[in-house]
């Protein structure tokens, strides 16, 4: 099915009883996700409003990623969050998965990108929450929820997202041959010191890569002053612009395994780093792993830290705790109450 | 202020229950009944509203909490989350039904790791003394309410609070990672986790700003962040607030994230040269802007602004060259509140627009202004489109006030026509209940009030605010029975 209104999807949600899944490009469906009938979003495309002079942009959900960047480009500005560009994704399936790439330390996810939203639920009703204004707190922040929720709570129709100036420079100052305490140390200094670092990672190869964007009197300062307090940790290497980071980003893309998603503490990534099987990837100064493993391998996670299989089998950990659980479930209940939405975590 | 009559059947146990809270805490000072000493909680920073509480209860631990909002749940007492007092929404504002539980005693620093860049702290720690904690490792926490001296974390989450500098940093929604939740049936929850993460859904997003409504944050991990090397404010002045508006737009668009851009039109600019004398230009309009980095990094910014600023043709262009001159600068926008408050007894209100309608909302509300008698002045957050029109009246003048809210409720449905909302971070409480449906249809308010049956399916945790009283009176009737 393909509404190619909000009117038109409201009532095929009301119209369906069996299994629905929403999706944009079905570019990033995870295990156990686009079962039943699918709602094919990209019928409602299309930019509603953009004003570059505050940072504002209204998209229909429907909408390619591909003409957002276009859109935004030509007023030279950006999403902050830097989601990946796999081709065919939609705008409303980046919102729904919560995509966020290495910008995400300093400039937050796309969820804190997301000021605004329409909706449809699971009764067919169109809700709308937030607005277009970067800050609102006028009642409860229901766009949160809906960012990251993977089309379990309803079909996002529109979405009004805070956009970012393109930096007129950037830099890549490159560290190699640490191991892993070495690399997450690197990326400590760089991330807590006065330098305004923008990622903070290391490719697969191991090469450690900081980020530094802004003025080019600014990038260069924060260049040489980055490389003054990592002297000891190695051989620095600056190049222009942020080609290695683009590789980063695109990274589980080309896995070829079973990968998992691991959030925890930068702290703690040497001593799950040691533990890895295979191919891997850091991202968000230590904050994020990306790890290929055969099927039924699982990591061993430290206290607080989450991980998911978003290739392969289903798996989650840890399990979430009985009160979260039951409000995750009472929340989609009240979103769907006739369960229709398939998958979702 | 019209609030609910208050629960007879819970007043007359008033003993019973005050009792059975002394059982739950460790402290038994912890638990105030006194006429005498539990006026200090009749009123937040909205002080024209106030009512007596039940009682009031100042736990130590999440534990404590957790065991009082259970004697709550199982005795059907409304209870109303208290941090500092400041909102100046009613959003603390208790019932005589009520027990409020103050956060005040919950101040600890549970956790520093600058190598993770996080703080965990309990949520009657006040917003500086955060900062205070990590500033000799070189750190800050961003989010930065003018009132940051006396609040506390706990009402910075419920309110989603931002500062001057959430241009650059955000609100506190995008600074906090985590959460320790007691819920009103006294179930204790940890929401989020590293890079605010948790499993299934954002259910600390939806906390945050949440107005006190579906828990009470004991304990909170936000975020924390190297300072910048320096800092350095510009003041540039204009002969027409729509210059002034396009000058937003241009700085903004250049590319340049500036930490703060502030406004202040010539009402405000007189009322606080009289205050305290900053120095500041006799013009229209003027904007604050500062950008932060190291030495040249400043220059580089100042620079550019410059050059986008004398394309509007600006009275006067001031740099500062010292601390003092930045102190100067800053003076008279941090003294504005109070310059206004010596001159005449005034109503802040705190709408939110799109940057683009700035020219156009301040002179309709000019216009409005006139018609209704009512002087108003305007200082804000310009870069993000936040403003505070103040609207000053004669308290002592029969019908003034009154006249006050109808404008102020005029100039917030303004807000919501040209594409802004009613509340950009002070929050609806009690005060803005009524406007709700100015910006939200039935079926918005509907969904959000299925949220507060989910997290509190009997309405007892700081009910009659944030909805409409009408919209929200089922809910709450079904359980006063
Ligand atoms: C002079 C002045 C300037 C101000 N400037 C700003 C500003 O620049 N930016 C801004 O955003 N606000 C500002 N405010 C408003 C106010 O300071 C903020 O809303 C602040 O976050 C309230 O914190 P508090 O601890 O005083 O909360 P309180 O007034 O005690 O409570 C506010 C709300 O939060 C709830 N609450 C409190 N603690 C908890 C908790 N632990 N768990 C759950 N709910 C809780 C209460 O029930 C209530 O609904 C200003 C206020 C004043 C008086």
């Amino acid at each position: 099915m393909r509404p190619d209104s909000e009117a038109d999807l409201a009532a095929m949600i009301r119209a369906a009883n069996g299994t629905l899944s929403i999706t944009g490009g079905a570019t990033r469906l995870r295990p156990g996700e686009g079962q039943g009938a699918r709602i094919d979003m990209r019928g409602l495309s299309g930019i509603t409003l953009y004003e570059p002079e505050a940072l504002t942009l209204v998209v229909r959900a429907g909408t390619l990623l591909a003409d957002v960047h276009k859109a935004l480009a030509s007023e030279k500005q950006m999403l902050g969050f830097e989601p990946d560009p796999r081709p065919g994704s939609t705008i409303g399936g980046v919102a729904a998965s919560n995509a966020s790439g290495p910008r995400r330390v300093s400039a937050g996810a796309c969820r804190d990108a997301m000021i605004g939203l329409r909706m449809v639920t699971g009764s067919g009703e169109v809700i709308r929450n937030g607005g277009r204004v970067m800050k609102n707190v006028t009642g409860y922040d229901l766009v949160k929820l809906a960012a990251g929720s993977r089309g379990t709570l309803g079909a996002l129709t529109e979405i009004a997202l805070k956009t970012a100036p393109v930096p007129p420079q950037r830099a890549t100052l490159r560290l190699s041959g640490l191991n892993d305490p070495g690399a997450i140390a690197a990326m400590t200094v760089a991330l807590t010191g006065p330098f305004d670092v923008t990622g903070a990672g290391r490719l697969p190869d191991r090469t450690v890569i900081l980020r530094l964007e802004g003025l080019p009197g600014s990038v260069e300062y924060r260049a040489s002053a980055l490389r003054r307090a990592l002297t000891d940790r190695g051989d620095v290497q600056i190049v222009e612009g942020d080609a290695d980071f683009r590789t980063l980003r695109d990274y589980p893309r080309t896995a070829t395994a079973v990968l998992w998603r691991i959030v925890l503490r930068p702290s703690q990534a040497s001593q799950l780093l040691a533990g890895l099987p295979g191919r891997h990837a850091i991202d968000w100064g230590g904050a994020l792993i990306w790890a290929e493993a055969a099927p039924g391998w699982q990591p061993d996670l430290p206290p607080g830290a989450q991980a998911d299989a978003v290739a392969g089998t289903v798996q989650t950990l840890p399990a979430p705790d009985p009160v979260t659980a039951r409000l995750n479930a009472a929340i989609r209940a009240e979103f769907d109450p006739r369960g229709l939405f398939a998958g979702g975590s | 202020m019209q609030m609910p009559d208050p629960d007879a059947g819970v007043i007359a146990r008033r003993d019973d229950i005050a009792a059975r809270l002394s059982g739950a805490v460790a402290d038994k000072s912890a638990v105030i009944t006194d006429p005498a000493e539990t006026r200090v909680y009749e009123c937040d920073a909205l002080s024209a509203y106030r009512c007596a509480p039940l009682a009031v209860v100042l736990p130590s631990t999440t534990q404590e909490v957790a065991a009082v909002l259970r004697i709550c749940h199982e005795e059907g007492v409304p209870v109303v989350p208290r941090g500092a007092g400041t909102s100046l929404a009613g959003g603390s504002m208790p019932t005589a039904d009520a027990v409020v539980i103050g956060l005040a005693r919950m101040t600890g620093v549970l956790e520093i790791s600058t190598d993770d860049r996080l703080i965990r702290v309990q949520t009657g720690r006040t917003n500086l003394s955060v900062t205070g904690a990590v500033e000799g490792q070189g750190f800050f926490y961003a989010p930065d309410p003018s009132s940051q001296l006396a609040c506390a974390i706990g009402g910075n989450i419920a309110m989603n609070s931002g500062g001057a500098h959430c241009l650059k940093y955000g609100v506190t929604t995008n600074n906090l990672l985590g959460a320790t939740v007691v819920l009103m049936d006294g179930s204790v929850v940890e929401l989020g986790g590293p890079m605010g993460e948790g499993p299934g859904l954002d259910l600390l997003g939806v906390i945050c700003g949440s107005e006190g409504q579906l828990g009470i944050v004991t304990e909170a991990t936000l975020r924390i962040l190297p300072k910048p090397e320096g800092a350095r404010p510009v003041l540039i002045a204009f002969d027409s607030a729509e210059t002034a508006g396009a000058c937003v737009a241009a700085i903004i668009r250049s590319g340049i994230l500036p930490v703060a851009i502030e406004y202040m039109d010539r009402p405000c600019i007189h009322a606080t040269e009289d205050f305290c004398g900053a120095g500041y230009p006799d013009c229209e309009a003027l904007l604050i802007v500062e950008v932060e980095g190291s030495e040249p990094e400043i220059t580089e910014q100042l620079s550019l602004i410059g050059e986008i600023a004398h394309r509007f043709a600006p009275l006067e262009f001031r740099e500062s060259r010292s601390e003092e001159e930045s102190r100067r600068i800053w003076l008279g926008r941090k003294s504005a509140f109070g310059a206004m408050g010596v001159i005449s007894d005034y109503m802040c209100l705190d709408g939110t627009i799109p940057v683009s309608q700035l020219p156009h909302v301040l002179q309709r509300i000019g216009e409005m202004s006139a018609e209704a008698g009512l002087r108003v002045a305007n200082v804000f957050h310009a870069g993000d489109g936040n403003m505070h029109p103040l609207i000053l009246f004669d308290a002592n003048a029969p019908g003034d006030l009154e006249r006050c809210e109808a404008l102020g409720a005029d100039i917030l449905r303004l807000c919501v026509e040209v594409g802004g909302c009613l509340t950009g971070e002070h929050g609806v409480g009690v005060e803005k209940r009524e406007l709700m449906s100015a910006q939200y249809s039935d079926a918005d308010l509907e969904i959000q009030m299925r949220i507060k049956d989910v997290f509190d399916p009997h309405w007892l945790l700081n009910p009659a605010k944030v909805f409409p009283l009408a919209t929200s009176a089922p809910r709450r009737d079904r359980h006063a029975a």
